[in-house]
């Protein structure tokens, strides 16, 4: 069985699920504290989970393995290593936040509102803890439906077209995934997903494999420019719904590179590597400078939230321990400190119903506390060293620069870039004279919206200044992960050269004008 | 030493819970603390006592070969920038008592001082180039939220994104030089760096498809940003604008201590900068160019505190090639006697400014010398020591010890760039003279010209006599909408089309200002005390003495013999030059007082070239700031909705649209329906594929 002796995996999807269909059969005020109930309930197994997680790397990689035959090649076979905990952790942490956060501001169809959010908690366990390949696609296309649906009862006023576009978008990606997946499941001869991490696949096929799955992972990263969706998904959906897209669902495209493009077609992965790092590229700067000349603030956020996901693209793809560390780093951090942003957005938003940046000012004068928490959570999405921002996209940064220091220097503009439109939008809102009348009769935040927002503000500074405690986890599987894709291992550009006996001193400044040239 | 970090900490993130007077003084007695503490430690490495030292304290980040930790490292180098810090951060907020006492947020006011001040001391004590990055940018959110500190006034706010945002162009720089330090050596531990850097002297690294020298590369990197920091020419048109903020920050963020941090980092690497005869170039080129660029600006200004700020500017230019000369050591003790007096001219502008409710502009001063005395004096002693007043081989005020130091170093150094910077140092002496001595005798001398000032005018109307700060925030707010700047850009260009010194009514209107409150006087005196001794007592330690640097910065001993071994007129040129300033602003400002203006209209162009220091903002402006916002939007409406969506989503729903017509019996029409049928069928399609 596993060190605790109970198939917790199992009961981490179980607990929500019950839970969801005691939801559909409860009132709206009970469907809520049911909800509550079961979210809370996994939070604390997910901290047991973590708990007696052995990181040391002493033991198997793969542990809580369940596996129980089903029928054919398929079996409910379940398991984590480090990266897939940390994931689930982030999903179980920011669950009961969500419900917290729809607890006033939804009051239409409670219970099949709650039914779907817990719905979305078993899917997203589900599918970091699958170890069957088909497994993984049922949980991973599946999480799509309630997403859909949230978006589509609850959304705002263009909720069909932006539920429409999420739709369209991902699941065509994943048609080409599925057919991949049954080709490979065909010529490995097995569907378990860590013996296909270890299958060496022919190089030549390893190409179509890789685009197929890319097809599906770049939607949901998502990469520029299948990146459209994301915008109008946020724009429309609830502010539970941002948190939850914003933190969970686009991690599941990162997550997919990391446990299968990578790992099984590592030749192609360093081949089309151009293809990744001029996306992320045309990403990190495109997106922020559409960021900055957005006038509605979730629709800014969701444009950031595209930038930041490049450079966990960049640092996946740096082939090295700093750079996938980093990228995994990058995307806790994002999902904590993107959620949060989408939080605060709804905290205001429930107090003025408009998003218009425009509308707002001089929130400092009339809400001191938001004005607080706003503040740190700008500046971890700016990436200030001590929030958990820095740590990730220093690491993902760092390792691409072993590989390209081109692409290093254009995603690190995003730095720049990142900070301009941030304090833009905290300038606008926040700072100035609270001169209008509506303005100046907001509230500061609730004690309930403090307990939604300070638990994150705990992590995200935890994450800056102790990310240990979430690094050492995943260090054996990172490593593992660098070990087996070694052998594709590009090239970088950067590589030092020994001095040439008599070597001519390069011209004067010559760097120093690249330089000043690129960076402004 | 963790004693001052752990008080600086525990009183900027406790004090919002309590009181204001509780907050102000906890704040405070911790400075004070910090500063006692600190004076030991470098008077210890002043005895020799004292051993160098790092004192670890938490594993940061590992991964893979990097392993960062938080980690305390005491030497030289530290401590002087430990007792630099702290000394002025605690006069700083004592001064604040005063300074601020009208201001209703003054907890939120000295939390970000700590905040400052911690962050500074992370900075400096940092072991390895991560944690100085972590330092570096908490000062710089420090900065940040300081400037932006009257959140109230849009040109403040605009100040401090600026700030924020030029910094952060810096800090590229900065990052991708410890990207590349990491590559090349495997490391980000300073002094482990610092060893194996002779040791790639020479060798080449890719960067952006060329081959460069690696050690240029890297140090060039990190030189942004140090640049960006310290405001150096293409980076620093930040540091006039962040004058914005509360005098008080000004003086211990934008002249003591923040600004200087650049400075720190090179001397800090020197041994790494001592690789790279081409770095050094570059160093000293930028350095001297900025001190003639901001000395020459400073000449035309007429705001008070920008005046000192282009200053700041130019001495950290000073500083600059006196380190890319490879005199560290000099280069550290200007910054030593440069952060005694510049704190004290600003905060001096302070006192005067508090006197004149909030007027910043000193065609409206004028005889203010007899209604506030003390400050006078203060300011008067910290201009001797800023210009540089001294007998060779007598007695000196602070900066004719180091700033004449640096001159002569320059020449020392033998190199034609060093010979460059030689003769502009020597000019932007001549300029530092004149335009220190032209604000002292704006500001002091002459006659009353306050009626004018809308700030006196609302002083006089106001029924409370001297206003709360409320009150000034809406003045400020009501001034600037009488002539309105363009915030983003503009800075000083309300003034030029404002009233010209001429046609100013004279006459002080029935003002009557009076001289600060003690805790604004005592750091004054405190400071021009520094201001006058530091030079002579310390210069025997900093210049000549590689006992006491102790291989904290690399200690060139044969160029300090050249320096001293210069001849005589080297030695005397910047205190001729200092003398012709000084009778320039005399001739200018007190003899012939329709100079400035026959100037103005004689060279109207490079008049107004000065006076919108040089258009660097509007160039900046119109290159990133409204490109950023026309590429933002061309992106979005053309790319994204135009193309993207378009051929995408939206087209492909127009395309099935088309189709279904056909078919539309059969369609419910209902997407839901759709996906769940789709659905079904590829998990059937699954099955029997696994099945089989």
């Amino acid at each position: 069985m596993n060190q605790l002796g109970f198939p917790i995996l199992s009961v981490m999807l179980l607990v929500p699920l019950v839970a969801a269909v005691a939801c559909v059969y409860s009132a709206a005020a009970n469907a809520r504290r049911i909800a509550l109930g079961a979210t809370l309930i996994d939070l604390l197994l997910g901290i047991v989970l973590w708990a007696t997680f052995d990181q040391a790397g002493q033991a198997e990689r793969w542990q809580f393995v369940e596996y129980q035959p089903l029928f054919g090649r398929f079996a409910w076979a379940l398991g984590i290593d480090g990266i897939a905990l940390m994931l689930i952790m982030l999903s179980v942490f920011l669950m009961p936040i969500c419900i917290g956060a729809s607890w006033r501001a939804i009051e239409r169809r409670v219970p099949e509102y709650m039914a779907l959010f817990l719905l979305v908690e078993v899917l997203m366990i589900g599918t970091f803890a699958a170890q069957d390949l088909f497994l993984f696609y049922i949980f991973f296309e599946a999480g799509l439906i309630p997403m859909y649906l949230i978006i589509g009862i609850w959304g705002g006023t263009r909720r069909i077209y932006a539920s429409y576009k999420f739709f369209l978008y991902t699941l065509l990606g994943s048609v080409l995934m599925l057919i991949a997946m049954l080709w490979m499941a065909r010529y490995a001869g097995t569907t378990s997903i860590p013996a296909l991490m270890e299958t060496d696949f022919p190089v030549e096929a390893q190409t179509w494999l890789w685009i197929a799955f890319f097809a599906s992972f770049a939607v949901k990263v998502p990469m520029w420019p299948v990146h459209t969706w994301l915008p109008d998904a946020h724009v429309e959906a609830p502010t539970a719904g941002s948190v939850i897209l914003a933190g969970v669902l686009l991690k599941l495209g990162g997550y997919g590179f990391i446990r299968f493009s990578l790992p099984m077609f590592p030749e192609a992965s360093q081949q089309l590597i151009w293809v990744i790092l001029a996306l992320s590229m045309v990403a990190v700067v495109y997106t922020s400078l559409v960021a900055l000349v957005q006038a509605d603030m979730k629709k800014l956020i969701a444009y950031s939230s595209v930038a930041h996901m490049a450079i966990v693209m960049v640092g996946l793809f740096a082939f090295n321990q700093q750079g996938l560390e980093g990228a995994m780093i990058v995307m806790l951090s994002h999902g904590l400190v993107s959620g949060a942003l989408f939080l605060c957005v709804g905290v205001i938003y429930d107090r003025l119903h408009t998003r218009e940046i425009a509308r707002y000012g001089g929130l400092a004068s009339v809400m001191p506390r938001y004005a607080i928490l706003f503040l740190l959570f700008t500046m971890a999405t700016i990436g200030l060293p001590g929030t958990s921002g820095f740590v990730g996209e220093f690491l993902s940064l760092m390792g691409v620069y072993q590989v390209n220091s081109f692409a290093t220097l254009i995603c690190t503009t995003g730095i720049i870039l990142g900070a301009a439109y941030s304090l833009y939008l905290y300038r606008r809102v926040v700072f100035g004279v609270a001169d209008k009348p509506d303005v100046l009769k907001m509230e500061d935040l609730s004690r309930r919206e403090i307990a939604l927002l300070a638990p994150i503000a705990a992590v995200v500074l935890w994450l800056g200044i102790y990310p240990e405690s979430f690094i050492a986890p995943m260090r054996a599987d990172v490593a593992a992960l660098t070990q087996r894709i070694d052998r594709a291992r590009p090239v970088g550009d950067a590589q030092v050269a020994a001095a040439a006996p008599g070597a001519v001193q390069e011209q004067v400044g010559g760097p120093q004008d690249a330089h000043g040239a690129e960076a402004h | 030493m963790f004693l001052p970090l752990l008080a600086a900490l525990v009183a900027g993130f406790g004090q919002r819970a309590l009181g204001p007077i509780v907050a102000k003084g906890v704040t405070t007695g911790a400075l004070f603390i910090s500063c006692a503490l600190s004076w030991p430690i470098f008077i210890g490495f002043l005895t020799g006592s004292a051993e160098p030292g790092v004192a670890p304290v938490l594993t940061w980040i590992q991964s893979g070969t990097l392993d960062v930790n938080w980690a305390l490292r005491v030497d030289t180098l530290t401590a002087v920038m430990l007792v630099v810090i702290t000394t002025v951060s605690a006069l700083v907020h004592l001064y604040s008592w005063g300074y601020m006492a009208e201001d209703p947020d003054q907890p939120r006011f000295f939390a970000y001082l700590s905040l400052f001040t911690f962050a500074m001391l992370m900075l400096v004590t940092a072991d390895n180039l991560v944690q100085m990055f972590f330092g570096w940018e908490g000062v710089g959110l420090a900065s940040y939220l300081l400037i932006g500190f009257w959140y109230q006034k849009p040109s403040a706010n605009a100040a401090a994104i600026k700030a924020f945002v030029v910094n952060r162009v810096g800090d590229l720089g900065f990052m991708l030089g410890i990207f590349g330090t990491f590559l090349v050596f495997g490391t980000v531990s300073i002094p482990a760096i610092l060893e194996a850097a002779p040791a790639m002297a020479g060798s080449t690294i890719g960067f952006l498809g060329q081959r460069f020298d690696t050690m240029t590369v890297l140090c060039l990197l990190l030189f942004v940003g140090a640049m960006g920091k310290s405001a150096q020419l293409g980076l620093h048109t930040w540091l006039p604008d962040a004058m914005e903020g509360p005098t008080p920050v000004s003086a211990l963020i934008h002249a003591a201590t923040m600004v200087t941090a650049g400075v720190f980092m090179v001397c800090r690497l020197s041994p790494m900068f001592e690789t790279s005869a081409t770095a050094l170039t570059v160093v000293t080129f930028i350095g001297a160019a900025t001190a003639l660029f901001a000395a020459t600006v400073g000449t035309v200004q007429t705001d008070i505190k920008r005046v000192i700020a282009y200053s700041t500017c130019s001495q950290l230019g000073y500083m600059f090639f006196a380190a890319g000369s490879g005199a560290y050591g000099i280069a550290m003790f200007h910054l030593f006697t440069h952060a005694f007096f510049k704190a004290l001219l600003f905060l001096g502008a302070g006192s005067v400014i508090h006197a004149m409710h909030h007027e910043q502009d000193m065609r409206y001063y004028g005889a203010l010398r007899r209604e506030i005395p003390i400050t006078f004096w203060t300011m008067t002693l910290g201009t001797l020591a800023i210009t540089g007043v001294g007998l060779y081989g007598v007695f000196g005020f602070a900066g004719f010890y180091s700033k004449d130091a640096i001159i002569e170093a320059a020449y020392a150094s033998g190199t034609s760039m060093g010979g460059f910077a030689f003769f502009v140092g020597v000019f932007a002496a001549l300029l530092t003279s004149f335009y220190s001595w032209r604000l002292v005798l704006l500001t002091f001398f002459g006659k009353p010209r306050w009626a004018a000032s809308e700030h006196i005018q609302h002083a006089l109307h106001d029924d409370h006599g001297h206003g709360h700060d409320h009150d000034h925030d809406h003045g400020h707010a009501v001034a600037h909408a009488d002539n309105p700047p363009a915030q983003e850009s503009a800075g000083d260009e309300p003034h030029a089309h404002g009233p010209t010194k001429h046609d100013l009514p004279a006459g002080t209107g029935g003002y009557h200002p009076h001289e600060s409150p003690w805790p604004m006087l005592v750091p004054l005196v405190v400071l021009s005390i520094g201001a006058v001794f530091a030079g002579i007592a310390f210069a025997p330690f900093f210049i000549d003495s590689a006992e006491f640097w102790r291989g904290s910065i690399a200690f060139d001993e044969a160029l300090i013999h050249h320096i001293h071994e210069t001849p005589m007129w080297v030695k005397l040129s910047a205190t001729v030059a200092m003398l012709i300033g000084l009778g320039t602003a005399i001739l200018a400002y007190v003899v012939y007082k329709d100079w400035p203006q026959r100037f103005a209209e004689q060279f109207r162009i490079l008049y107004r070239f000065l006076l919108n220091k040089w258009y660097f903002d509007e160039i900046y402006h119109l290159l990133f700031v409204r490109s950023a916002f026309w590429f933002g939007r061309l992106f979005w409406q053309r790319g994204d909705v135009g193309l993207v969506d378009r051929f995408g989503p939206n087209g492909f729903a127009a395309a099935v649209q088309v189709g279904s017509r056909a078919a539309v019996r059969f369609q419910s029409g209902q997407l839901a329906n759709y996906a769940l049928v789709m659905l079904l069928g590829l998990v059937g399609f699954a099955t029997w594929a696994i099945l089989g």
